[in-house]
């Protein structure tokens, strides 16, 4: 059984009076032009938190109207990068100054658990704000080295109005690894949040005014992704459409850029990734790293562990640790800080999550621990590992974007590096070994964006990653992430007489 | 959005418009003397700041001298003393290299993330930014460069470039890197360790953050010996710089002389790298210490005698006023001064005339007068050796159009002084004056300035005027020298690299380039046992 935190009832945190939830388009809060909304609601009970105005294609029009303006008249572009920096500084330092309102409007609208949000994902936006502002002075083209006697260099220039469709998995990461970068390379931009967490996005639209970002620079508009998200992807006006969220939608925003302008786009899609554990692994710590690899955000997100591969020599061993470990996990309010693992984020997901678990039993999987929903309401899943899963079953297969590990076991490097790619996606991997040798060969092989060796999670502003295959492309986070952003112009003329060439 | 380009600040709306206008319009003109009419400076104003640091900074305290001598540092527009410092000497660089080093090898700041010594530096830069006014202050008092200068350019250019380095922390970057073999190969870029720097008097807080800014990003610790004639501001801010968290032992600030202080940083064992900007002949000295003790890295950036272009197509009154700019800026105590004015035979007459009289108007003054555009040359030495060069032009038999004397009996003021008719040889022509003295020589065509132009020992900088591309392009990469400015002049943002071609010196300061200088790379190479791809 699992240990379930009963926080709820005695929880001492004053859950924030909800202060936006209209549109956020040229510098002011709106009403949808339809005038419709949507409810927001509460993972840990499926009350209503607020309704909040509900965008559509009329909206998004609107705002890119304002955007395109912004672009093409507005300061943003034409001031320089060092000036955009600044704000971005006094940007990050206004987030700083609502950590905990912050933290609990995603713990209430997400389900993500609130110590965790006040103490690592809010204070790590505002740094990865600061991140990007010091990278907003130091975008450089090129001079290139022609055959012929021209003189030729490279601008990187804006990118010009884009589209950021963001998923809920993190509300204020994902909301801020698009934002950033676009800011600094000077673009506008449309961000659409997802429909199960859009408050703490117009939160941070109320920020980014305050701190002076200039109207009509960053919107963000509300509402559901057949609707907002189909006209943003598909605007003959928004130059670029960055996306993430799930390998099948991806497919449909690719489709309507691909229909509609031919925009650029960049995906960060889905994930199966694996995390292969050898025979020389600490075994304790190996567990660990592998429950927190399925189990943080309760596998609510893309990169998370969700085929544990171990080697046969501590196999038994690793399984029984594991099934220990699972069940001493404890599920409960995201305001408990005792609490390691939240609600999924709405019932969709829950259902989805538990079908998947029911699946796995049919197809022959053995449960060995969770398996069931935990708490008397709300969307809680008990930690569940399956054991004695095939490759072609479907828990194995799929992205299940919940806590549910399927745990493996494999004899030689050979194979697991063979069963480790054989996946149609490609966004992460983890790889537990004291062999250098083994470690270098093995992130090598795996088809994979990111790759951690003893470690998992080892997300930084400065590390780039995305997908391989159909986990997406494009990168998130770095300085690489800037390029999506960017236009790269050439720049060609004659020289005459050069001493050099 | 308050940020200055020393560009838009300089070339155009301070250093042409606003303060030609401010010194025409009489009510701001009281007590300013356009050099011509001119006799004497009236009363000195007192510089609105105190002076609280004099003693050596080592290890994060402020302590005095092994010796316990002190020398007098003076105010350039009476020659007075303003305070008494302590003096660096050999004893004083051991002690703070043992703090430096102690610092790099032991202590927390290159152990710290990259992005926590970004957040110090951004928080240094605020503090800059919140006591502009009293380090401009200082700035002007020690150095004697217009205070309007000091406020509104220097001091938030320092606070920029500390930005600027600041968010360089957390993106210093190495390569992995292709190898011929089944290898895993990379590149760590390390900090050197203990970085020795030793900076003029010209812009004495801009050089601190030239160098301190790149060093401390990368983590290195650094040992600062600051001009004899401009040791105060330096103190100053890095007492802030700990405020913001700097640990002690980082950053070590000695004043002292050349030959003593800046010789010991020079010849120690125990410095892995020196980083100097001065004249030429100290660099010399610097790098042949360098080579005699440890064979520490050496970066110098050293004199110039940079030629400003004037083509037959250009805007002459624009020219006009930037060459102008480019020589007189900072009372021509800059190294990269647009020394030698080239101008078009078909337009000389017009450009001498024009000059002559741009010059004629030189607002200078006491520089913390309003609208004084000049202030007095750093000390007595240089005002001799200025007077010294403008009595060799004469005799070479070059133009004397304006100037060319002492300006008042007190302090270290200099006429604003223009020469024409000036030959490739004479030594106004040949050697760094340092000082407000325009050379202008007459050319034909392209080939004739480029060959006259590329015929120095130096090579920092040098001007184009031109509106045509062809000519721009051709000049651009024929002149041999580390800046060329279009049609501008002494653009010096953060993100442009700077230094010098030939006897300017070695390495860039500023800009990504800059980083290189404080940075050891470190090639990492194991085998890799059946890779999935080489």
């Amino acid at each position: 059984m699992t240990i379930q935190s009963n926080g709820h009832s005695e929880n001492p945190i004053k859950i924030p009076k909800i202060k936006f939830t209209k549109l956020f388009i040229n510098g002011e809060f709106v009403d949808s032009i339809s005038g419709k909304t949507f409810e927001t609601i509460d993972p840990r009970n499926g009350e209503v938190i607020a309704r909040v105005a509900e965008g559509d294609k009329a909206d998004v029009d609107l705002a890119v109207k304002v955007a395109r303006e912004a672009f093409d008249q507005g300061q943003w572009p034409r001031m320089t990068g060092f000036e955009r920096g600044r704000i971005m500084m006094k940007f990050a330092d206004l987030i700083d100054e609502s950590i905990e309102e912050l933290a609990a409007i995603d713990a209430i609208d997400a389900g993500k658990l609130f110590t965790s949000g006040k103490a690592v994902d809010i204070p790590s936006v505002a740094n990865m704000i600061r991140y990007y502002a010091g990278a907003a002075d130091k975008i450089h083209g090129q001079m290139l080295k022609m055959s012929r006697p021209f003189q030729a260099y490279t601008l990187r220039e804006p990118i010009g109005v884009v589209g950021h469709i963001i998923p809920w998995n993190f509300p204020s990461t994902m909301f801020f690894m698009k934002v950033a970068p676009a800011l600094a390379a000077g673009c506008t931009m449309i961000v659409k949040p997802a429909e199960q967490t859009p408050l703490s996005a117009l939160y941070y639209a109320h920020l980014a005014k305050l701190a002076g970002i200039p109207d009509g620079v960053l919107n963000v508009v509300t509402g559901y992704g057949s609707t907002a998200g189909a006209a943003i992807s598909s605007h003959m006006d928004i130059d670029m459409v960055s996306f993430t969220g799930s390998t099948e939608v991806g497919r449909l925003v690719m489709q309507a850029a691909a229909q509609s302008n031919l925009k650029p786009v960049s995906l960060e899609l889905g994930g199966k990734s694996p995390l292969i554990i050898f025979n020389d692994a600490d075994v304790d710590s190996a567990v660990n790293l592998a429950l927190l690899g399925i189990l943080y955000n309760k596998g609510e997100i893309c990169v998370a562990g969700s085929r544990v591969y171990v080697q046969e020599g501590i196999y038994d061993e690793f399984v029984r640790k594991a099934a220990a470990k699972a069940k001493t996990w404890v599920v409960g309010d995201p305001f408990d800080p005792r609490s390691q693992q939240g609600p999924q984020v709405d019932k969709t997901q829950f259902d989805k999550i538990l079908s998947y678990i029911e699946h796995g039993k049919r197809e022959g999987a053995t449960l060995l621990t969770g398996g069931k929903p935990c708490c008397e309401k709300g969307y809680y899943i008990e930690p569940t590992i399956f054991t004695d899963v095939k490759e072609d079953m479907l828990v194995v297969k799929d992205e299940i974007f919940g806590p549910v590990m399927s745990l493996m076991k494999f004899e030689s490097v050979e194979e697991a590096i063979e069963r480790a790619n054989n996946t149609r996606y490609g966004l992460a991997a983890g790889i537990v070994t004291k062999d250098l040798n083994l470690a270098n060969r093995v992130s090598r092989s795996i088809r994979a964006g990111i790759i951690w060796i003893n470690c998992y999670f080892a997300f930084d502003n400065d590390c780039p990653y995305g997908g391989y295959k159909m986990s997406g492309f494009g990168r998130d986070n770095g300085l690489n992430s800037l390029d999506k952003y960017l236009q790269v112009k050439s720049v060609v003329t004659p020289i005459h007489n050069s001493p050099w060439l | 959005m308050a940020t200055r380009r020393i560009s838009s600040l300089l070339s155009r709306p301070f250093a042409a418009s606003s303060l030609r206008s401010l010194g025409r319009n009489s009510s701001w003109s009281r007590g300013i003397y356009r050099f011509s009419t001119a006799t004497a400076t009236e009363e000195v104003i007192t510089p609105p700041v105190q002076v609280e640091h004099t003693q050596l900074l080592i290890n994060g305290q402020f302590v005095d001298a092994a010796s316990g001598r002190t020398f007098p540092t003076l105010d350039p527009r009476t020659g007075e003393v303003i305070a008494h410092v302590a003096e660096g000497e050999d004893e004083d660089i051991n002690r703070a290299v043992s703090a430096a080093r102690k610092a790099f090898d032991e202590g927390p700041w290159p152990k710290m993330t990259a992005y926590e010594r970004s957040r110090i530096i951004y928080r240094f830069a605020d503090l800059l930014e919140k006591h502009n006014d009293e380090i401009a202050a200082i700035e002007t008092w020690d150095n004697g460069k217009p205070y309007e200068q000091s406020a509104k350019v220097e001091i938030p250019m320092l606070t920029r470039l500390f930005r600027y380095y600041a968010g360089w922390a957390d993106k210093i970057h190495g390569l992995t890197v292709p190898a011929d073999g089944p290898y895993h190969v990379q590149t760590l870029h390390e900090p050197i360790g203990v970085a020795g720097q030793i900076i003029p008097w010209n812009f004495p807080l801009l050089m601190y953050a030239w160098k301190v800014g790149p060093a401390l990003a990368c983590g290195n610790a650094v040992v600062l010996k600051t001009a004899e004639q401009t040791p105060l501001s330096a103190l100053y801010v890095s007492k802030l710089f700990h405020e913001a968290g700097l640990p002690p032992g980082v950053l070590n600030v000695i004043s002292g002389f050349g030959p003593t202080a800046g010789a010991a940083l020079a010849s120690h064992m125990d410095v892995e790298k020196v980083a100097f900007t001065g004249s030429t002949d100290t660099g010399k000295i610097v790098l042949e210490l360098a080579a005699r003790s440890n064979l520490k890295k050496v970066t110098l950036e050293l004199g110039g005698k940079s030629p400003f272009i004037v083509c037959e197509d250009a805007d002459i009154d624009k020219a006009v006023e930037l060459a102008h700019f480019a020589l007189f800026f900072n009372q021509g105590q800059c190294c990269c001064a647009g020394s030698r004015t080239f101008v078009h035979e078909n337009v000389y007459d017009e450009f001498i005339e024009k000059a002559k009289a741009r010059a004629m108007k030189r607002v200078v003054g006491d520089p913390f007068k309003k609208g004084v555009e000049q202030g007095p040359q750093i000390d007595a030495e240089q005002l001799e050796k200025v007077l010294k060069y403008i009595r060799a032009g004469i005799e070479c038999g070059a133009t004397l159009e304006t100037g060319g004397e002492r300006f008042g009996t007190k302090g270290y003021f200099i006429q604003p002084t223009v020469f024409s008719n000036v030959e490739d040889g004479m030594p106004i022509a040949t050697d760094e004056i340092f000082g407000p003295v325009q050379s202008i020589l007459k050319f034909k065509d392209l080939d004739d300035v480029i060959r006259r132009a590329n015929k120095s020992r130096y090579g920092l900088a040098a001007g184009v005027f031109t509106k045509n591309i062809e000519t721009a392009n051709t000049l651009m990469r024929a002149l041999r020298v580390g800046t060329v400015w279009i049609n501008c002049f002494d653009v010096f943002d953060a993100a442009i690299p700077f230094g010098g071609y030939k006897m300017s010196g070695q390495g860039r300061e500023k800009g990504i380039y800059s980083l290189s200088n404080y940075l050891q790379v470190k090639a990492v190479v194991s085998p890799l046992k059946n890779p999935a791809w080489l």
